[in-house]
């Protein structure tokens, strides 16, 4: 138990220090679908883990309780309270609960039609072991590498050439995968100006670890002269 | 000498395995349950050991221990070896030993498959391991997605090793879930009622009936795979109109509901010993039972789970998150069952126990964090992260591992005869439990900052460091534990204090069978009275041995055991079992050299040896019934029932039944794939006009339909003792079946299949080639009836095996006009063709 203690400790200690930062933590969102997940997250975790250690104490404590004096209808009554409150009516409730809360954010991620406006088109296809970027209506063709304006929802339209991938910017939300001869598309968003990391989660090689990519977020302004400045040179 | 030490002798006589190198031919299920569960722990301890690899590797950043080639075969093999080599063997191993001395027979109902499917999962695993050492082990991850999986990415023999080294072994696990299901509904003791049965006989029942339907649709997904890199025939080739996202559901398919196939024999140990370390019998059976069985059928229903971040349809991912969170709730209804059970029992806390509490703290963290990722916008974030892995080896390691390891200390006083050290196991134990919560606990805060899945190394600062190297520190710390329980387990057999008659107290019927068990279990098959014959009837100790139950004689040198009822476990009719038998060996050592010579692409070889696999199958069958070798008439017949080839409901048309339904789900999963083609791939295109020719298919199937019309009737006035022209009716059987196959092989032949080219000719090939195996496995086995007839092994006293045969004509029958229709004429009735 106390090795366990120390355990806990130690991992709680490394986690404090390097904090839920980084540049590929889902626990530091950048993006409005990152941000919707995170509540979710805690909320479970909190949920799961006050179900658990429910049980755990019950488990103990039915252990150390050591009464046979029951009769077979009391053991009756029992089994019932216990398998239909804890078998049937806990997880029903908390499986409703979640489904309530949870659904409307998988739904709002779905790259649906705007209010207003469009999202903007960004064009990704995956390679052995890296990305091709692309904009619809440029020249602009970029390796790895992906400028977008903040706060503009941005539809990725990914593929594959060869196998699977899947494409996943932690910090701004969800992944999809990148299959050859379908097209998926992922709405992600930005709220601030800079650097973001991205990488291919789904195993697709020996490349598979080094097939990274950034994206460069701009402010509306300095992604306009990015775009004049790129589509310039690719048209020279 | 004792009555019973003299019957005891007599018995072993008939029942001993052969002396020397003869024991290879055992065919007895203690034999061949103790080779399942040993081999299983090897492959265990080799598993194990590409995962302290992985740790090894992932301990600190940018390491180079192993190149990225290596690493990802080690990843591939660990979870290979792990799921097909180790957790599904070893439970059914556990299942062959363990369920005949439950339900108080003498064997499993055929015991050559049990020889069989063990050599096929000897030999399929040391194929697939040998590619290890030889360095071409398969490295595309242990689902194989495809396209990675196929010949352009994996052009060496990797991949191969795979599909045919673990095809091989699936046959092995589809023979024990046949052989369980029927063991378990026709071999019961008499008395034994289903709601008597020992509850886990319930889990294996419905586990084994998951495998029954789960394992074809991978089965299925390996043969088209592995003719698309062999032959290049392009089902999940997008540019041919094939999918690769086939090959997920066909993988998922059986993927899912093999997680639940290895959890829930797991859970029945915990139901079983619960009872037993409380004194109480099981709080809610009845609950449980339902419980499992609705598992068993949501399983099949929340593959795509798996898939949401394929792309599939919303609609589509409601409904499996939907699914994949209702399985909680019959989950939740025996973990309340278990904790009702210890509130109103007594505890003794022994080692077994405590291996089930880790099971419970382990299993219950990995089902909520299950639940967790059911829930979809969830999963699109942690999906193949670290998450995810720390995810599955709480639910496979906390649901599996821990209920076996708490199992096998509880059954290893019947297996050896001798307790093992609670001091050690304790150590063991606290070591196995830490270990993996400092490894895997940690693992959920990697995944969420952001490491994915199966990457071989990872750069210093990301965050990732420090929690890599604990999970390391932990895995090592498992190691330890798990040496320390294979030195108590190794030094008992030697060391361990002789264990007393039922040291547990416990209620169930294989403490009955001797410690450690007599080859043939029972001398005497007792009547069972409630659901714990061992706490009701605690003379049963005494007078099973002493020969004062059920069918004892034994002078005729036959194996019996008794057949019942499937409901009421009365007793129908006396189950001859065979003897020691070099069939099974041999039949699966032709298999391995067509799986070794499909390696190495000899072709001529792997047909030579397919056709002498399917001779010595054939002998294998000849062996049955009235033949010299198994109980011919004038033999002296049991007294209790009739032997069951004098009958005409014996287990082997049982065998069959619950065969076709696995082969049915293959047929099933080839259809889906077909339509799934046809709504979903890309570039699918149904051909200009038909390819091929609907009258010839006419022609054909007009002669299946007599021949199996013919049959089914001969069949009829055999069971009414009409036998004056059986083998002309036969024979009549056999030339319309073989007139039917002639036209469907001509069809084949003709047709302009173009198999390379496009996905939806390659099914259509596929489709054709599956009707005339089993076209030809009837008329073959119709064939070999007749001559049965002349020779006199089936006759009016001996009507058993047309009746078994029966439905193979019906299956060949339902599926060839299942083919026209819905792959043939329904593309027709589309208008496109």
């Amino acid at each position: 138990m106390r090795i366990r203690i120390a355990g806990v400790t130690v991992a709680a200690t490394s986690l404090l220090i390097s904090g839920c930062s980084g540049p590929f933590s889902t626990l530091d969102p950048a993006g409005p679908a990152a941000r919707s997940v995170l509540p979710l997250t805690w909320t479970m975790v909190s949920v799961a883990l006050a179900i658990f250690f429910g049980l755990i104490l019950l488990w103990l404590y039915a252990i150390r309780r050591n009464r046979q004096d029951l009769s077979d209808e009391d053991a009756q009554r029992l089994q019932n309270k216990w398998i239909i409150g804890g078998g049937i009516v806990l997880p029903t409730v908390a499986l409703a609960l979640l489904l309530l809360f949870g659904a409307p954010v998988g739904h709002k991620m779905l790259p649906l039609p705007l209010d207003e406006g469009e999202a903007m088109r960004v064009d990704v296809k995956a390679y052995q072991w890296f990305w091709r970027i692309s904009y619809p209506d440029t020249s602009i063709q970029l390796v790895d590498e992906i400028h977008i304006p903040i706060n503009t929802p941005i539809d990725f339209h990914i593929t594959s050439q060869d196998v699977i991938h899947s494409f996943w910017l932690p910090r701004l939300g969800g992944k999809i995968d990148a299959i050859p001869g379908h097209t998926n598309v992922l709405r992600l968003e930005a709220d601030e100006a800079g650097e973001y990391r991205g990488l291919c989660t789904e195993y697709c090689g020996q490349g598979h670890t080094i097939m990274q990519f950034k994206v460069i977020a701009h402010s509306a302004e300095d992604f306009e002269q990015w775009l004049q400045k790129e589509g310039g040179q690719n048209n020279d | 000498m004792t009555e019973s030490q003299t019957l005891h002798q007599r018995f072993m006589k008939v029942w001993s395995n052969l002396p020397g190198w003869g024991t290879l031919a055992a065919v007895n299920h203690t034999t061949v349950g103790r080779r399942f569960m040993v081999t299983g722990a090897i492959f265990f301890l080799i598993g194990g050991l590409l995962a302290l690899l992985i740790r090894t590797q992932l301990a600190l950043p940018d390491q180079e221990i192993l190149n990225p080639d290596l690493y990802s075969q080690v990843f591939t093999m660990h979870g290979t070896v792990m799921m097909f080599l180790f957790a599904i063997p070893i439970l059914e191993g556990a299942a062959v030993y363990l369920i005949p001395k439950m339900i108080g027979a003498r064997d499993l109902i055929f015991p050559r498959l049990s020889a069989f499917g063990y050599y096929c999962y000897l030999f399929g695993g040391i194929i697939v391991l040998s590619s290890l050492f030889m360095g071409i082990a398969p490295s595309a991850g242990w689902f194989m997605y495809t396209p990675l999986s196929s010949a352009d990415y994996s052009p060496g023999p990797g991949s191969d090793f795979w599909l045919l080294g673990i095809t091989f072994v699936e046959i092995s696990s589809v023979s024990a879930g046949i052989e369980l299901v029927v063991a378990i509904l026709r071999s019961r003791t008499p008395g034994m009622t289903l709601s008597k049965m020992p509850i886990l006989c319930w889990y294996i029942l419905v586990t084994a009936f998951m495998i029954v339907f789960g394992f074809p649709p991978l089965i299925l997904g390996s043969i088209l795979l592995e003719l698309e890199r062999a032959a290049g025939m392009p089902f999940f080739d997008v540019a041919a109109g094939g999918d690769p996202i086939l090959w997920q559901h066909l993988f998922w398919l059986f993927g899912h509901p093999e997680v639940y196939i290895i959890f829930l024999p797991a859970a029945g140990i915990v139901s079983t010993l619960l009872p037993v370390f409380t004194g109480r019998p099981i709080v809610g059976y009845r609950w449980i039972v339902m419980a499992v069985i609705l598992t068993g059928f949501i399983s099949f229903g929340l593959w795509a789970h798996h898939m949401f971040t394929v792309g599939i349809p919303g609609m589509a991912q409601a409904f499996f998150s939907l699914a994949s969170m209702l399985v909680a709730i019959p989950t939740a209804i025996q973990v309340f069952a278990w904790l009702a059970t210890l509130w109103v029992g007594r505890v003794v806390f022994s080692l077994p126990m405590l291996w089930v509490f880790g099971f419970l703290f382990v299993f219950v963290l990995g089902g909520l964090t299950g639940v967790m990722l059911a829930l979809v916008p969830f999963n699109w974030q942690v999906h193949d992260t670290h998450f995810v892995v720390a995810h599955l080896h709480y639910v496979l390691i906390g649901g599996m591992l821990f209920p076996l390891i708490g199992g096998l200390y509880y059954w290893l006083p019947l297996i050896s005869g001798r307790m093992s050290s609670e001091r050690l196991g304790r150590w063991g134990f606290w070591l196995v439990f830490i270990g993996f919560n400092a490894t895997f606990f940690l693992m959920h805060l990697t995944g969420l900052l952001g490491m994915p899945r199966r990457v071989y190394t990872f750069s210093e600062g990301v965050g990732w460091d420090g929690l890599n190297l604990l999970s390391s520190v932990g895995s090592f710390i498992i190691a330890a534990g798990v040496a320390i329980i294979i030195i108590d387990v190794v030094l008992h057999f030697r060391f361990g204090r002789k264990a007393p008659d039922n040291p547990w107290n416990a209620d169930t019927l294989e403490w009955a069978a001797g410690m450690p068990p007599r080859m043939y279990n029972f001398a005497s098959l007792p009547e069972i009275k409630s659901r714990h014959p061992l706490w009701d009837q605690p003379e049963l100790m005494k007078t099973i041995p002493a020969g004062e139950h059920g069918l004892t004689q034994i002078e005729h040198g036959r194996r019996e055991t008794f057949g019942s009822d499937p409901v009421t476990g009365k007793l129908k009719e006396v189950m001859l079992l065979p003897t020691n038998s070099w069939l099974p060996l041999i039949a699966a050592s032709f298999l391995a050299v067509v799986c070794v010579s499909l390696l190495v692409r000899s072709y001529s070889i792997a047909v030579v040896a397919a056709v002498l696999a399917a001779i010595v199958l054939f002998r294998w069958s000849w062996e049955n019934g009235g033949h010299p070798k198994a109980a011919p008439l004038g033999d002296k017949e049991p007294e209790e029932a009739l032997l069951h080839s004098r009958t005409t409901d014996g287990s082997g048309l049982w065998g069959m039944v619950v065969t076709l339904l696995a082969d049915g789900a293959l047929y099933l999963a080839l259809l889906f794939g077909w339509l799934y083609l046809w709504a979903v791939a890309p570039n699918w295109t149904l051909p200009e006009e038909l390819v091929i020719s609907l009258p010839a298919m006419a022609l054909s199937g007009l002669f299946l339909t007599g021949a199996t019309w013919w049959f089914a009737g001969s069949v009829k006035k055999l069971k009414r003792g009409n036998v004056a022209r059986l083998q002309e009716e036969f024979w009549i059987v056999t030339l319309l079946g073989a007139i039917h196959l002639g036209v469907l092989i001509a069809i084949i032949v003709t047709s302009p299949l173009k198999v390379t080219e496009t996905a939806h000719d390659a099914v259509l090939f596929v489709m054709l080639a599956f009707l005339i195996f089993h076209s030809g496995l009837s008329v073959i086995a119709t064939a070999l009836q007749a001559l049965r007839v002349r020779y006199g092994y089936v006759s009016e006293r001996l009507p058993y095996e047309p009746v078994v045969l029966k439905p193979l004509w019906l299956f060949s029958l339902a599926i060839f006009w299942c083919s026209v229709a819905s792959f043939l004429l329904l593309p027709m009735a589309w208008g496109v063709a």
